[in-house]
């Protein structure tokens, strides 16, 4: 009777949970890079733009896995969410949160929230203006725009702002999204210590590199 | 002391309840929770009012019958104790102290404080035991051998009372902590291998049936109970799910 699929279960859900959560963290780390290298060498960040712009096998495979996850994660999170709002129908009067558990952990789907819409706004930013200038407009296609394009996008402070909006609760998200992420791999053992210490830093690290890089861009684009 | 309590109050499972306002006066610090109910409640006999009902039995820790959420924790403020064995020096005078049933579709109210938890009986009914032969030939159990760092590790997870302070504590409900416990008391031992992975399927099968919420490793269940119960044990749940789930079928 219960010999059903693994993600039919509470149990299997999680993992699903985990598992695109995992991809999107090794995403992440690859998007750094790349805006990192705009910082530095506007060459690099110009061939590494133009290569993951037209590379097919970015273009039509990893951009719609990417894209499957992003909102795979986000269904499904917002899909557990809702049956888990409905196991307790009736509230409680009074709850001491903080007592037993993080801000973090209980807030999962507000920090989520904010993050698809940043992802929206970011959509409509990078990846609209991009489809349209290589699939429907037909542009030729300038291998030297993209670092000059960035720049115009940064010289708006409230984008920049909206950045460090976003990437602060991408990394609360994070603080506690990466060692659950574990936890329901079913790693609890001697290693999860030192795996959680490296997600205090990757989760403190890597939305900060995001957010200066943001206002390394802002203050490039003043000269 | 005084105190001020706000009490949950339901006639019956269809009653719509709310919280009734109580005052009481001259609690002894020595006092425990129960005991000051006790007081609460011989009074409110005296007034011919309805006495609260709220759970209990041993008294002592032991049993898992007492529940309670006060202040906005299962069993109050103090950690790894029953409300059983919470005492009033916890509080302080001119305190008001809220005292709420635990909260959970899976767990219905019976009458004001006391909920029905007999889901945790189902799950445990659906995979919580080992099967033995006992037809005259039985085995010592001291004769398998089991290392003492599992047995460790098996006693610690037996230890749960099945209280229901975990779901009423998670954000989600969920009854993970509780299952999982349930779980590893026989993962971890060579009497539990041989029906390991139908005892995990089937009891996380009548976990979700219950209609408890999904864990999303608050910890909030492992703070709250009141035998220290690990999360090391929901890993484990889930790697034995995981395990049993793709698993290859011979
Ligand atoms: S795991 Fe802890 S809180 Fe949950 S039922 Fe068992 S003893 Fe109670
Ligand atoms: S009454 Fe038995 S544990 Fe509290």
């Amino acid at each position: 009777m219960s010999k059903s699929g693994l993600f039919k279960s509470s149990i299997g859900r999680k993992l699903a949970m985990a598992l695109s959560a995992l991809f999107l963290m090794i995403f992440l780390l690859q998007h750094l890079f790349i805006n990192l290298t705009a910082v530095f060498s506007e060459d690099a960040f110009n061939e590494l733009s133009h290569f993951m712009g037209t590379n097919p096998l970015v273009q039509f495979v990893a951009q719609p896995i990417l894209i499957f996850a992003v909102v795979f994660h986000f269904v499904m999170g917002m899909y557990l969410e809702m049956k888990n709002r409905a196991a307790r129908p009736i509230a409680y009067k009074k709850v001491n949160g903080a007592a037993n558990s993080t801000w973090m952990s209980r807030n999962m789907a507000i920090s989520g929230l904010v993050i698809l819409a940043f992802l929206v706004l970011h959509f409509i930013d990078f990846w609209v203006p991009e489809i349209n200038h290589k699939y429907i407009a037909m542009a030729p296609e300038d291998p030297t725009r993209y670092y000059g394009e960035l720049l115009h996008k940064f010289s708006n402070p409230a984008r920049v702002v909206a950045y460090i909006v976003a990437f602060g609760l991408l990394a609360l998200h994070l603080l506690h999204g990466f060692g659950s992420a574990f936890q329901s791999m079913g790693q609890n053992n001697k290693y999860i210590d030192g795996l959680k210490k490296f997600g205090v830093f990757y989760s403190i690290v890597v939305p900060l590199g995001f957010i200066l890089i943001a206002i390394a861009l802002y203050v490039t684009g003043l000269k | 002391m005084n105190l001020t309590l706000k009490i949950w109050r339901q006639k019956n499972a269809n009653d719509k309840g709310s919280m009734v306002d109580y005052q009481i006066s001259d609690v002894s610090p020595d006092m425990s929770f129960l005991e000051m109910l006790d007081v609460l409640n011989e009074d409110l006999i005296t007034k011919d009012e309805e006495p609260v009902a709220f759970d209990h039995d041993c008294r002592e820790g032991i049993c898992g019958m007492c529940s309670l959420h006060i202040n906005g924790e299962p069993h109050g403020p103090d950690k790894g104790i029953t409300t059983c064995q919470l005492h009033m020096r916890s509080f302080k005078n001119g305190d008001t102290i809220y005292i709420e049933p635990f909260r959970a579709k899976a767990f219905p109210i019976i009458k004001d404080l006391i909920v029905d938890r007999s889901a945790f009986e189902r799950i445990q009914q659906s995979g919580g035991y080992v099967s033995v032969n006992t037809s005259g030939n039985t085995q010592d159990a001291n004769a398998i051998p089991v290392p003492k760092e599992d047995a460790d590790m098996a006693f610690d997870a037996a230890t749960c009372i099945g209280c229901g302070a975990c779901v009423a504590a998670c954000k989600n409900s969920s009854a993970m902590l509780f299952t999982s416990a349930k779980v590893s008391q026989f993962a971890l031992l060579p009497q539990g291998k041989v029906e390991a992975k139908k005892r995990v399927q089937d009891m996380v099968a009548q976990m979700d049936a219950e209609g408890f919420g999904n864990c999303s490793n608050t910890g909030a269940c492992e703070a709250e109970c009141p035998k220290g119960i690990s999360l090391e044990n929901i890993a484990r749940l889930n790697r034995e799910l995981i395990k049993a789930k793709t698993a290859v079928k011979h």
